[in-house]
């Protein structure tokens, strides 16, 4: 929701990035407060994904030039491991598989990450697994994931709870959803965004990358941003998200054009 | 019969290839530089030593060889055996580290391939079992001693050449030994030299038992280690059997582990090899019953200038036969890994189901890498797989465990662990799954 006087999570300026020498970000402007759901929407190529890897410290992709503050920070100073433990979560469009790791496993070292960087006592492994199984209850996943090699044999829909899972246990203030609906049907969509809007606060924001409207039918959006060749081009409310998927993407197109 | 050694070799003058043989030839002079252990293993000697005297030094154009290239073993000078020249016994204390708390059963330990019956626990056996040095060994064994195929080898002949004890686990029919057995063979001493460590173990039919063999060091010094193991599971015995080849990183170490399954047998293995400057392990299996279970586990981790080779065999000839074999490496620094294995599936081993996967992990630039898989399928109705694949660790899964909060040192040691840690978790000795861990250098 869009609150007064609200705190700023994230400004990005200007933003432009490379990976492997071909520009992919062009200038982008974003304004995050706190409360606020942010959708980013947007064809394939137009950098939607490029920024979300971006704001997390994916090494392969360059910064040209630009500005981003988090939290008052210059995001840009920070490793992606401090940028995890100050608060900013990226859900992953493809979420990795790491046999040999179990799930509760990593996720107690992620977790006491974090404790350890705000100055916390960290959790031992009984008291985690309390807290671990209450948090289960927000993607009505049961036990016996915590026992698995992390995301190793999951499906689409469990690999994707299983990133939900992980942003409930850390709590960020900026989290940032990738493509989090894609190749999820409606049952395991729902769940997820359940999930996620349980999660949604005042304090924290929410930044959601997709492709489909649909997610936003439960995710609701306080701000619709439309990228196109690395820039956002358009910026409305939930009722452009609609718009997009009556009338499709190219009737904005002329405008980039315009602009170039 | 004694054969005297002069401890200097004169190689001045010598083209390589003499040098060569005359090193090959002073390997078996060393170890037959002492008597056989027992009179009766004299005529066993004399074969293998004849067995010898038509092999060579293995060069890397030998295609069993290609990749490993042993001419760095002309420059180790060989003092004659330590046997008798008295080296003084490793204490308790220095040995501490390899105690297993879970063999209760036994725990045999060789010094220099010598039994220590000091540092050795035997605990109170069933009738008729046996696990000890080859002094009291029994009867029974002498059947297969040196009988396994492969034995024309060349390391391997000259081990049976020249072998001065042995590790000896026999168990009559129907005994089932719950509790690990260990052996321990470790090296020591100053002055370089030829050790020979020799393992038999016989279990016979419905039989059961676990063993763990340990071959490690004291010190630094190089050393030329060729062992022999040979293994025998009668009809529906069962082995589960862990290797670790933990040497100095100075000594050259050659082993063999022959194993032969009589029908449903089941043979389950875990070779974790670690040690050696250049070490080389050949792994054989030699089936001679129909429905039998074969399991290779295998982890080999190396780093700064180590080289380590796996040549493994599986020889199936009866039907039935189910192999899964997993060799994993992990290369590290200008370390050199080898693999082969080789799987044998003939006409008459129909319905095999036989599967091999062998993944690696590079962690440096130049480190390598070289791997042959090697099914030769004559049989028409079978199933076979094999995979192999070179990887390194990569940015994206390590930008994944940094995304949530894991320093990128920590996250490569949190998939280093996960890598290894696959084949690790099948050994049944978990106190043994923790000590690996700190000797592979491996962080949580």
């Amino acid at each position: 929701m869009i609150v007064e006087h609200s705190n700023e999570i994230l400004s990005v300026k200007d933003l432009t990035a490379s990976v492997d020498g071909n520009a992919i970000l062009k200038g982008v402007n974003l304004e995050v407060k706190a409360g606020e759901i942010h959708a980013i929407m947007g064809l394939n190529g137009s950098g939607k994904s490029t920024f979300s890897k971006v704001l997390a410290g994916h090494p392969d992709y360059k910064v040209t030039g630009g500005s981003a503050t988090y939290l008052g920070q210059d995001l840009w100073q920070l490793d992606p491991e401090v940028r995890s433990r100050e608060g900013i979560f990226l859900a992953f469009q493809y979420p990795l598989e790491i046999p040999g790791v179990s799930n509760i496993d990593f996720l107690r070292v992620a977790y006491n990450a974090k404790r350890k960087q705000a100055g916390e006592e960290e959790l031992d492994a009984f008291d985690f697994d309390d807290l671990v199984r209450e948090k289960l209850e927000v993607v009505k996943m049961d036990a016996s994931f915590l026992h698995r090699s992390v995301n190793e044999g999951f499906s689409g829909g469990e690999k994707k709870r299983n990133e939900i899972l992980q942003m409930a246990l850390l709590e960020p203030r900026l989290a940032i959803l990738d493509e989090t609906d894609s190749g999820l049907d409606i049952d395991a969509l729902r769940v997820v965004a359940e999930g996620v809007n349980t999660l949604a606060g005042a304090d924290n924001a929410l930044l959601v990358i997709t492709h489909y409207q649909r997610l936003l039918n439960y995710i609701v959006p306080d701000y619709v941003h439309v990228m196109a060749n690395g820039r956002i081009i358009r910026t409305g409310t939930k009722d452009l998200a609609l718009e997009l998927e009556e009338r499709g993407y190219d009737w904005l197109m002329p405008e980039t054009a315009a602009t170039v | 019969m004694t054969i005297q050694v002069s401890p200097v070799m004169e190689t001045q003058g010598l083209s390589v290839a003499s040098q060569r043989d005359a090193y090959w030839r002073r390997l078996l002079a060393l170890g037959q530089s002492h008597p056989a252990p027992l009179s009766r293993l004299e005529p066993l000697r004399q074969q293998a030593a004849t067995c010898f005297h038509a092999t060579q030094f293995p060069t890397t154009r030998d295609e069993e060889w290609r990749f490993t290239d042993l001419s760095e073993l002309l420059a180790l000078d060989l003092a004659p055996s330590l046997v008798q020249s008295g080296v003084s016994l490793p204490t308790a204390a220095e040995l501490a580290f390899y105690e297993l708390p879970e063999a209760t059963c036994a725990r045999l330990v060789f010094v220099n391939g010598q039994f220590a019956p000091t540092l050795s626990a035997v605990a109170e056996m069933p009738p008729g079992v046996y696990v000890g040095s080859l002094a009291a060994a029994p009867e029974a064994i002498y059947t297969h001693l040196g009988q396994l195929p492969g034995r024309d080898e060349g390391f391997t002949a000259l081990n049976t050449a020249g072998f001065s004890d042995a590790a000896v686990i026999y168990l009559p029919k129907n005994q089932v030994l719950d509790a690990p057995i260990q052996v321990l063979f470790v090296t020591t001493g100053e002055a370089s030299a030829l050790v020979q460590p020799r393992c038999v173990v016989v279990a016979e039919a419905n039989s059961a038992l676990t063993l763990v063999e340990d071959y490690s060091a004291l010190g630094r010094t190089a050393h030329l280690v060729n062992a022999v193991t040979e293994i025998w599971l009668g009809e529906n015995a069962q082995v589960n059997h862990t290797r670790i080849q933990a040497e100095a990183d100075t000594t050259f170490h050659v082993g063999k582990t022959a194993i032969a399954q009589a029908r449903t047998s089941r043979y389950i293995g875990h070779s974790i090899h670690c040690g050696g400057h250049l070490s080389r392990h050949h792994w054989e299996i030699y089936q001679t019953g129909e429905q039998t279970e074969t399991v290779l586990n295998g982890l080999t981790y190396l780093r700064g200038h180590q080289t380590g080779d796996t040549h493994s065999a599986i020889a199936l000839t009866q039907p039935h036969g189910q192999t899964r074999q997993l060799h994993k490496t992990i290369v590290d620094d200008r370390a050199h890994a080898i693999f082969n294995g080789k799987v044998f599936v003939p006409r008459a081993a129909q319905m095999t189901d036989a599967g091999q996967l062998n993944r690696n992990l590079l962690l440096s630039s130049k480190a390598r890498i070289d791997t042959k898989p090697q099914l030769e399928i004559v049989a028409d109705n079978v199933k076979c797989t094999h995979g192999a694949a070179i990887g390194q660790l990569e940015a994206d899964e390590i930008f994944y465990l940094q995304s949530r909060g894991i320093d990128a040192a920590s996250a490569r040691q949190l998939l280093i662990y996960a890598f290894a840690y696959e084949i690790l978790r099948e050994i049944p000795v978990p106190s043994l799954q923790q000590r690996l861990l700190m000797q592979l250098n491996i962080a949580r």
